[in-house]
């Protein structure tokens, strides 16, 4: 799994609470023939688990995203299953995490409802 | 309506400052040109943070400024190890502000620089960086490299305005005379445009940076068939181009920082280009995020001799990025207290550490509601910088340019707003001294 920025991501940075945001951020990028691997439709919800959490997000095809490799947006999303290990340098794995993923009836969170898994 | 020309972007590294707009009744209502999709969303304002806030049994009450104020300098007088964090959205003036309030409350000031180009500033560190401006890169450059990074969606101004299709004094005829190699593992928006494209395996940089030095001095026998899911003869096509350009460029972006070897990357692009020069002329450059990240990385350098991940808890400065990152120090849950400012862990920290960030008392400086907000309990707005407020700011490749004001506002800007926290933290600490 890596994490990395889009325009509309760009556009939306002021304004992270508000759909846009949400639609183009809650989201994973991925090759056309994984999503026929996992038998997930465009906008269908899936759930990416790695070893630092999980978190459902809408699949979203992209042809130059090799296969075996997801592109989630930066933001809270993404963030929810990087590690925070900095390996003695200051910064956190943001990229090149081992991610599983498949198929979810789970609802993608919106940014407040996230933000409240870290609160409490 | 007025028309306002030579307005300066404070959105990326870019900094361009050719934008034109129109300003009616006091608000931005066009952008005529210059700024990208992605600086006229920012020139153009979204909704704010409307009134100061501080939280009281769960919820956010408003309140005045000076009672915002007073909250905070409380929280942050009484605190044993508070962290000051953001600081790369904002102005030179108030990041010096800034760092002396660290040093008067003995914090660790860290900054954005720990989440996106801190690798590439150890790495400078240690080897040193072959650099140029943004200008000569327009005026000279006939081989563009973007290596892990994608300005077409990050920096989408940077291709047209300073590197593969703007036009300068020896590059007038644009892209035409020149190549555009990009790296990445993605087939990005920016890669689609590239003379050659090499499709990287995740995480394999410091390889392919390894082979293609072996190659520039002369020992491509050692270089196997594939190396990191390129072929050799990509990597040999990559090298004659190096060694044909009369002025070469690698940007690199947090494909590199992020991953693997981090700051090691960093060395190994460096010295490639350093290889480069047994040939030709060769520069490397990162592709610095927020508009004033340079400069925070400056200011701080400046005032401390470091320029990220500070403590000034000693009474000199101690600088330990893998001990004193904002990151480190929250998944530690060694911090008692946050003052956030121009800058959003909430959505930008690994979920590790805003666990630890969600449950102490956080201060929060922004023009903007985020998911910071969420979970701060004193919450003061700002003044956007570049639009409400002026000061300096540091280009990516560390040339000054000051912002401009394009409108009044009610709202205090950064650096006030910091004067008066240390001005209260000062009283307080007198008080008790006595």
């Amino acid at each position: 799994m890596i994490s990395g920025r889009t325009i509309a991501q760009g556009q939306n940075l002021d304004n992270k609470l508000s759909e846009e945001y949400f639609n183009e951020v809650a989201t994973c990028e991925l090759n056309g023939s994984d999503m026929e691997k996992l038998g997930v439709a465009a906008d269908e919800p899936v759930k990416v688990k790695t070893s630092f959490g999980e978190v459902v997000v809408r699949a979203k095809e992209k042809e130059g995203t090799p296969e075996g490799v997801i592109f989630i947006p930066m933001g809270p999303w993404a963030n929810a299953v990087v590690s925070g290990d900095t390996h003695g340098a200051g910064m956190p794995s943001y990229k090149g995490i081992d991610a599983e993923i498949e198929p979810t009836e789970e609802e993608v969170l919106h940014v407040k409802e996230l933000m409240k898994t870290y609160m409490g | 309506m007025v028309e306002i020309t030579d307005v300066v972007c404070s959105l990326c590294g870019c900094v361009c400052d050719d934008i034109v707009v129109e300003v009616e009744d006091n608000k931005v209502t066009k952008v005529k040109k210059g700024a990208c999709a992605v600086g006229k969303s920012k020139l153009m304002g979204h909704g704010r943070i409307e009134e100061p806030a501080i939280r009281e049994n769960g919820s956010l009450k408003e309140c005045s400024y000076d009672d915002a104020i007073k909250k905070a300098a409380e929280i942050l007088a009484a605190s044993r190890r508070p962290l000051l964090y953001g600081w790369s959205s904002t102005v030179c003036e108030a990041d010096k502000v800034g760092v002396e309030l660290a040093e008067e409350i003995g914090a660790v000031i860290d900054n954005t620089a720990s989440v996106c180009h801190g690798p590439s500033v150890l790495a400078i560190q240690d080897v040193g960086l072959p650099s140029c401006t943004l200008g000569e890169v327009k005026n000279r450059a006939d081989l563009v490299i973007y290596w892990g990074a994608n300005p077409a969606a990050a920096h989408a101004n940077h291709m047209k305005r300073y590197s593969y299709i703007s036009k300068g004094y020896w590059t007038e005829e644009g892209k035409k005379n020149k190549k555009l190699v990009v790296v990445d593992v993605r087939k990005t928006a920016t890669a689609k445009m590239a003379d050659v494209f090499l499709q990287i395996e995740q995480g394999k940089d410091y390889l392919v940076f390894s082979a293609l030095r072996a190659m520039l001095y002369g020992y491509e026998d050692v270089v196997p068939e594939e190396v990191g899911g390129v072929s050799k003869k990509e990597l040999l096509e990559t090298v004659r181009m190096m060694k044909e350009a009369k002025f070469g460029i690698i940007f690199f972006g947090m494909g590199v920082t992020h991953t693997g070897a981090r700051h090691n990357n960093i060395v190994n692009a460096i010295q490639t280009t350093r290889a480069a020069h047994t040939h030709t002329k060769f520069n490397i450059m990162p592709m610095r995020g927020h508009y004033n990240v340079a400069g925070i990385n400056q200011v701080c350098t400046w005032e401390t001799g470091y320029p990220f991940a500070v403590d000034l808890s000693r009474g000199y400065a101690w600088y330990n990025p893998g001990e004193l990152s904002a990151t480190d120090l929250l998944i530690r849950r060694e911090c008692d207290t946050a003052l956030i400012i121009a800058s959003d862990p909430g959505a930008h920290f690994p979920g590790e550490s805003i666990r630890h960030l969600a449950k102490i008392p956080v201060i929060q400086i922004d023009p903007f509601p985020n998911p910071t907000t969420e979970f701060a309990d004193v919450v003061i707005p700002a003044a956007i910088s570049g639009v409400e407020a002026e000061g300096n700011v540091y280009r990516m490749d560390n040339i000054p340019i000051r912002l401009r004001k394009l409108v009044d506002t009610e709202y205090m800007a950064d650096e006030e707003i910091l004067e008066r926290i240390l001005e209260e933290v000062r009283a307080i600490k007198e008080k008790e001294g006595e």
